[in-house]
């Protein structure tokens, strides 16, 4: 309930200043929706929401996996972390439109380099979370594994994960809105395709029901994709807690 | 089954780079189905001592010679369940072979069948170390530890707990360390008793126990303490001269 009286403050919000402003700067809700309902109509609005969820999907997992690895190592292993401490600091800040350009000179205006770009503007931000939650491991409970003689991957997998778990369940929420804003940008820049594409071609055509549009069913699918699969798998990380907070 | 222990010297260096002296001479062995029992002041190096002797700690100047291929089953100070996992995990973790009805039995012995599905966080600190104890024996060790297993729980507990305890090691035979520094507990449950100065820790004196655990009365068990105060009293007061 709280929930649906948030969306409907957000679209009386947004008549009541589409009134105040003027159509032409912001078009009403019904306007959008046409919009949206001709783009759907064509199947370039699905196609596009697919194409832009697939890189999504490719770059978030890639960067995941990589970020949680060498995150792991580095917190584990005094030496990694030396190691890899400088290009943490240089990837973390470096700005993702340097990195997306660069790729798309070095790798050509293809699917691997925007895919690859996307995924190293979201990897050190995974290493620094989840270097922090190995650092946060608890030597106590190393000890009783290390004493119990626990086979490596069961101690892995029942004493260090639920340990992490929600240092990555942190690394995906923030990583995944990084990963939604930056896809768009290099879709703009360098893809023939995808809601960053359609984005700015609506910008050129100053077409704002086509850009807002593109823009709200993009918002949707990602709120829906935070709704039936992060919160509940965040939800089932810490059913052990006695009151989750 | 045996354990031969001699520990020369164990330092530890403190954050401000300070070396401290924690053991300073603990010799001892230890036969299989014997309870030995350290009795010490607090903060007087015994669980560092036990860290050492369960393989956690190698730093040290001396020799710890552990039964080869020695199950071990530890039940430190705090209980240290896992506590994304529930009671019966956390125990079949450690002991995936036990079979189901020794679990129970175990699980009945330590008044724990009514808890197998509670999490360690909805337990009290007296249910939690029973978990920690149960775990410990559900892997049928050769070697128990168990570091001062009934500090800070209520009298009567402890004494449902101890007897617990003394059941469990008699039915094994298991060659145990106990660490405590409750003279009541180590005269109800030790075959031999270790008796530690305070830090850094060194034996100040031995104490065999003839009589076996379920045939001591409570005569015998005064006698037995105050036998235990005076060597400790005795053993100060040789340090003080």
């Amino acid at each position: 309930m709280p929930r649906l009286f948030s969306f409907a403050v957000f679209f009386a919000t947004w008549w009541i200043a589409s009134l105040l402003a003027g159509d032409a700067k912001l078009p009403p809700p019904p306007t959008v929706l046409a919009a949206m309902l001709a783009e759907a109509k064509s199947g370039a609005l699905f196609l596009n929401l697919g194409v832009t969820l697939a890189r999504v999907a490719l770059a978030f997992t890639l960067a995941m996996t990589l970020g949680a690895a060498i995150g792991y190592l580095m917190g584990r292993v005094r030496l990694a972390d030396r190691l890899g401490d400088p290009w943490l600091i240089l990837l973390l800040n470096l700005p993702a439109l340097v990195v997306i350009v660069l790729a798309y000179i070095w790798a050509g205006l293809t699917e691997v380099a925007a895919i690859a770009a996307i995924a190293i503007n979201k990897l050190p931000t995974a290493v620094v979370t989840l270097r922090e939650g190995a650092r946060a491991l608890d030597a106590a409970l190393d000890e009783m594994a290390t004493v119990f003689a626990l086979p490596r991957g069961r101690t892995f997998r029942h004493v260090i994960l639920p340990q992490l778990a929600p240092y990555i369940a942190a690394a995906a929420r923030s990583g995944l809105s990084l990963v939604w804003k930056i896809v768009l940008v290099a879709e703009l820049l360098g893809r023939p395709n995808g809601v960053g594409f359609e984005i700015g071609v609506a910008f050129q055509l100053f077409d704002i029901p086509l850009l807002l549009a593109y823009s709200l069913s993009f918002a949707a699918v990602v709120l829906v994709i935070e709704t039936v699969l992060v919160q509940p798998f965040e939800a089932r990380l810490s059913r052990w807690r006695p009151r989750a907070a | 089954m045996r354990l031969e222990v001699d520990i020369a010297s164990k330092k530890f260096r403190n954050a401000a780079g300070e070396q401290h002296d924690v053991i300073a001479g603990v010799a001892f062995a230890l036969d299989a189905g014997e309870v030995g029992v350290f009795v010490g002041p607090s903060g007087c190096g015994k669980s560092t001592m036990l860290r050492i002797l369960a393989g956690l700690d190698h730093d040290f100047q001396g020799r710890v010679v552990r039964p080869a291929g020695a199950r071990i089953g530890v039940v430190f100070q705090e209980p240290r369940l896992l506590p994304w996992r529930s009671v019966e995990e956390n125990v079949r973790l450690v002991a995936p072979l036990a079979d189901e009805a020794k679990l129970s039995a175990l699980f009945e012995i330590l008044e724990l069948g009514a808890h197998r599905k509670h999490f360690p966080g909805e337990l009290s600190l007296g249910l939690a170390r029973r978990v920690a104890l149960a775990r410990a024996f559900a892997i049928e060790p050769d070697f128990l530890i168990l570091d001062e297993p009934l500090a800070s729980l209520d009298d009567a507990l402890a004494v449902r707990l101890r007897d617990q305890i003394a059941m469990l090691v008699d039915g094994r035979s298991v060659m145990t360390l106990l660490v405590t520094h409750d003279v009541d507990d180590a005269a109800r449950l030790g075959d031999r008793l270790f008796l530690l100065s305070p830090r850094p820790a060194r034996v100040v004196a031995e104490l065999p126990i003839r009589t076996p655990r379920r045939a001591r009365d409570d005569a015998e068990i005064a006698a037995i303490k105050s036998d235990i105060m005076r060597l400790i009293n005795g053993g100060l007061t040789e340090r003080d001269a």
